[in-house]
């Protein structure tokens, strides 16, 4: 039984994603690792001065440059003659696909042996669930109600995994907390690869998603089957699909979380079409075999 | 020592051969260029052994430095003016973080209107970064305050990141005879960080600091900076024992005030200037006292010669909107004797020797106002 290197004791709400995402990342990862941690959730939840929850270094700087801090250390660990380390970047949606999507393109684009990991809650979770631009459509945050003249958020999400496979890095996937043992393989696999790594972890948060603290893991699970989350791995440029939908509508998925409540049957059948025409996209993506 | 006509630019990738910072990262910006194109030609040749990081922003140069600091080694970027806004961010990180990294800054008016030439608006905004700000007069200080710099800031009493000031164009493009040393003969010694990365005890760095712990933090940073003062004199004291050259104490410097009257304090190259001046038209009345430390701020030395003299102005390149001059403000409570403030030389604009000989005449009458050198305004702005 392997000791976790993320801790209990840290400050997380009950039925945290995040949580979930780095413990597991973590168990993938092992003792041989340096943590560069974005501003987040993550991060005020696990190094509280003078504590931490952290079995390995961590270092956190600010919000939107863990993927900078990282190639710092990189570089610094390869003059101290210790290359053979896992160096993983740690950020919320709002600290990649915001904030630090410049740090992290430039730290893909350099070619840094660091493997990034984005965990999303799609929101800034941390400051009181406002909008980022991995908030999906029609969701409410607190700075995109619904009202009188909004459906609430009114942009579909960042395809923030395809921007980072258009680095051509050798290694990008998604993947769920909902779904531990394809993340720990994922975070296993990125760090087996010399060179830039990304993996987009879907991190159902109950705060912010409106649901019941019990069912982090379920909602994942619905994201997935339902197809607003899609499973796969962009490998030397090649896509594959890990998981597939298993039919179900994106009604189930929407319909039990508050944040969706106010969506109308015609808002509802606009986002199924949006998640039809994304999995046949996918599925053609996969099928092609083309290289990105 | 070898003799070399340089660039203050050039002077500083020479200090940074020997210094040997283990990791840089920055970003081009005018008038910085020069400084990252002779290091990028170093590492290219081989005769610079660092890991260059060629990243995409100067908040990313910052970045990569604070998380090469956080994992134990010596590491070095230079900015100038937009640039130097854009990483104020981190600079504070860095400070708070006790991180002794080491950065170049060619000051250039920040915008707007845009302006791509000297003053020092943009160091002075960072002044309370916690950064320790030392200005130079030459490319040779220049060189020897970034070998001084490293050796300050990883003082274990210290442990405080340094800017190496350095006017823009007026030094980063002006080429002069420079003694280069071939070694640094022991003054130097290797980077020991207190703690660092460790990967058989794990720590973790940049914690969340609450209520209880905070202000802790910034008092220990506050007695750290007060430390530098006394550190940055046995500093510039060593390096004359082993360079045979010295800046004053290490905090101000004098020039021709043992007859004067009167004071004119500044900072930087222009200096230079002020004391070409006094010998040309052999001035006894007035001396100058140039700056070094802007930070820490040399309040002691200052308040004892500021009082021995009638009258006292301060020349400087920058402007606090709604008080007057930072450094004349700064300096205004630590004597009663009158203290003028004359502006000038904000985006490049010529300081001429003219200019200088009015600031004089405006000391020996015992002037208290803030006066714009060289202004084309004309009229009464009812301030």
């Amino acid at each position: 039984m392997m000791t976790d290197l993320f801790r209990k004791g840290h400050n997380a709400c009950a039925g945290c994603p995040a949580a979930i995402a780095i413990r597991n990342i973590m168990q993938a990862a092992g003792p041989n690792t340096i943590v560069s941690i974005a501003t987040s959730c993550s991060e005020i939840i696990s190094t509280q001065y003078p504590r931490t929850a952290w079995g390995v270094n961590c270092v956190h700087c600010a919000f939107e440059n863990a993927a900078a801090v990282a190639s710092g250390i990189e570089k610094a660990m390869k003059v101290r003659g210790q290359e053979d380390i896992n160096i993983i970047a740690i950020a919320g949606d709002g600290g990649t696909s915001d904030i630090g999507l410049q740090a992290l393109s430039g730290m893909l684009e350099r070619g840094h042996n660091v493997l990034y990991v984005c965990y999303d809650n799609e929101c800034y979770a941390n400051t009181g669930i406002q909008r980022s631009s991995a908030t999906p459509y029609g969701a409410w945050t607190t700075t995109s109600p619904p009202g009188r003249l909004s459906i609430g958020n009114e942009t579909f999400k960042k395809p923030l995994a395809e921007i980072a496979a258009a680095h051509k890095i050798p290694y990008v996937a998604t993947a769920s907390v909902a779904y531990p043992d394809d993340l720990q393989r994922k975070v296993k696999k990125a760090l087996s690869i010399r060179g830039p790594k990304f993996i987009h972890v879907q991190a159902p948060c109950p705060i912010a998603w409106r649901f019941d603290s019990s069912m982090t893991v379920s909602v994942g699970r619905l994201a997935v089957e339902t197809g607003m989350w899609v499973l796969y791995e962009i490998e030397n440029g090649i896509l594959k699909i890990n998981q597939r939908p298993t039919g179900k509508k994106v009604e189930e998925y929407l319909k039990v979380q508050g944040r969706f409540k106010h969506l109308k049957p015609k808002d509802i059948e606009k986002i199924q079409k949006r998640v039809d025409e994304d999995w046949k996209n996918y599925q053609e993506w996969e099928k092609a075999e083309v290289k990105l | 020592m070898v003799k070399k006509v340089v660039e203050a630019s050039q002077a500083i990738a020479e200090a940074l051969k020997l210094c040997k910072p283990a990791v840089i990262a920055a970003y081009p910006i005018t008038p910085q260029t020069h400084i990252v194109e002779h290091l990028s030609q170093m590492v290219a040749d081989g005769d610079l052994k660092s890991e260059y990081i060629r990243v995409e922003s100067e908040h990313s140069a910052m970045s990569a430095c604070f998380g090469a600091a956080c994992a134990g080694v010596r590491t070095f970027t230079a900015t100038a003016s937009q640039g130097l806004e854009l990483m104020h961010e981190i600079l504070h990180i860095v400070s708070g973080s006790r991180l002794p990294i080491v950065m170049a800054v060619a000051n250039r008016a920040v915008s707007g209107p845009i302006n791509i030439w000297n003053d020092w608006s943009d160091a002075m905004a960072a002044r309370d970064c916690g950064w320790i700000q030392l200005y130079c007069e030459t490319a040779q200080e220049a060189l020897d305050t970034v070998i001084q710099a490293y050796k300050i800031s990883e003082n274990h009493e210290i442990l405080l990141p340094t800017m190496v000031c350095i006017d823009g164009f007026y030094l980063s493009h002006t080429y002069e005879p420079v003694d280069v040393p071939e070694s640094l003969n022991g003054f130097l010694p290797d980077y020991d960080p207190v703690v660092s990365i460790d990967m058989k005890n794990p720590i973790t760095q940049g914690s969340f600091g609450t209520p209880p712990h905070f202000q802790e933090f910034r008092e220990q940073q506050y007695h750290a900076m007060n430390r530098a003062k006394r550190v940055i004199k046995q500093t510039n004291k060593e390096f004359a024992e082993k360079f045979g050259r010295s800046y004053g104490n290490g905090l101000i410097e004098t020039y021709n005030i043992d007859k004067a009257k009167h004071i004119l304090i500044s900072l930087g190259s222009i200096c230079g200037t002020i004391k070409y001046l006094l010998e040309k038209d052999n001035i006894k009345d007035i001396g100058l006292v140039r700056i070094k430390s802007f930070r820490p701020f040399p309040e002691e030395e200052l308040r004892e010669i500021l009082n021995e003299y009638e009258s006292v102005g301060v020349l400087e390149k920058a402007v606090t909107l709604g008080i007057g001059g930072p450094v004349w403000s700064e300096l205004r409570g630590l004597t009663s004797k009158p203290i003028a403030d004359f502006i000038g030389g904000l985006g490049g604009r010529d300081i001429t020797l003219d200019n200088i000989r009015e600031v004089f005449d405006k000391i020996r009458s015992s002037d208290t106002g803030v006066h714009w050198l060289g202004s084309k305004l004309k009229g009464d702005y009812d301030d």
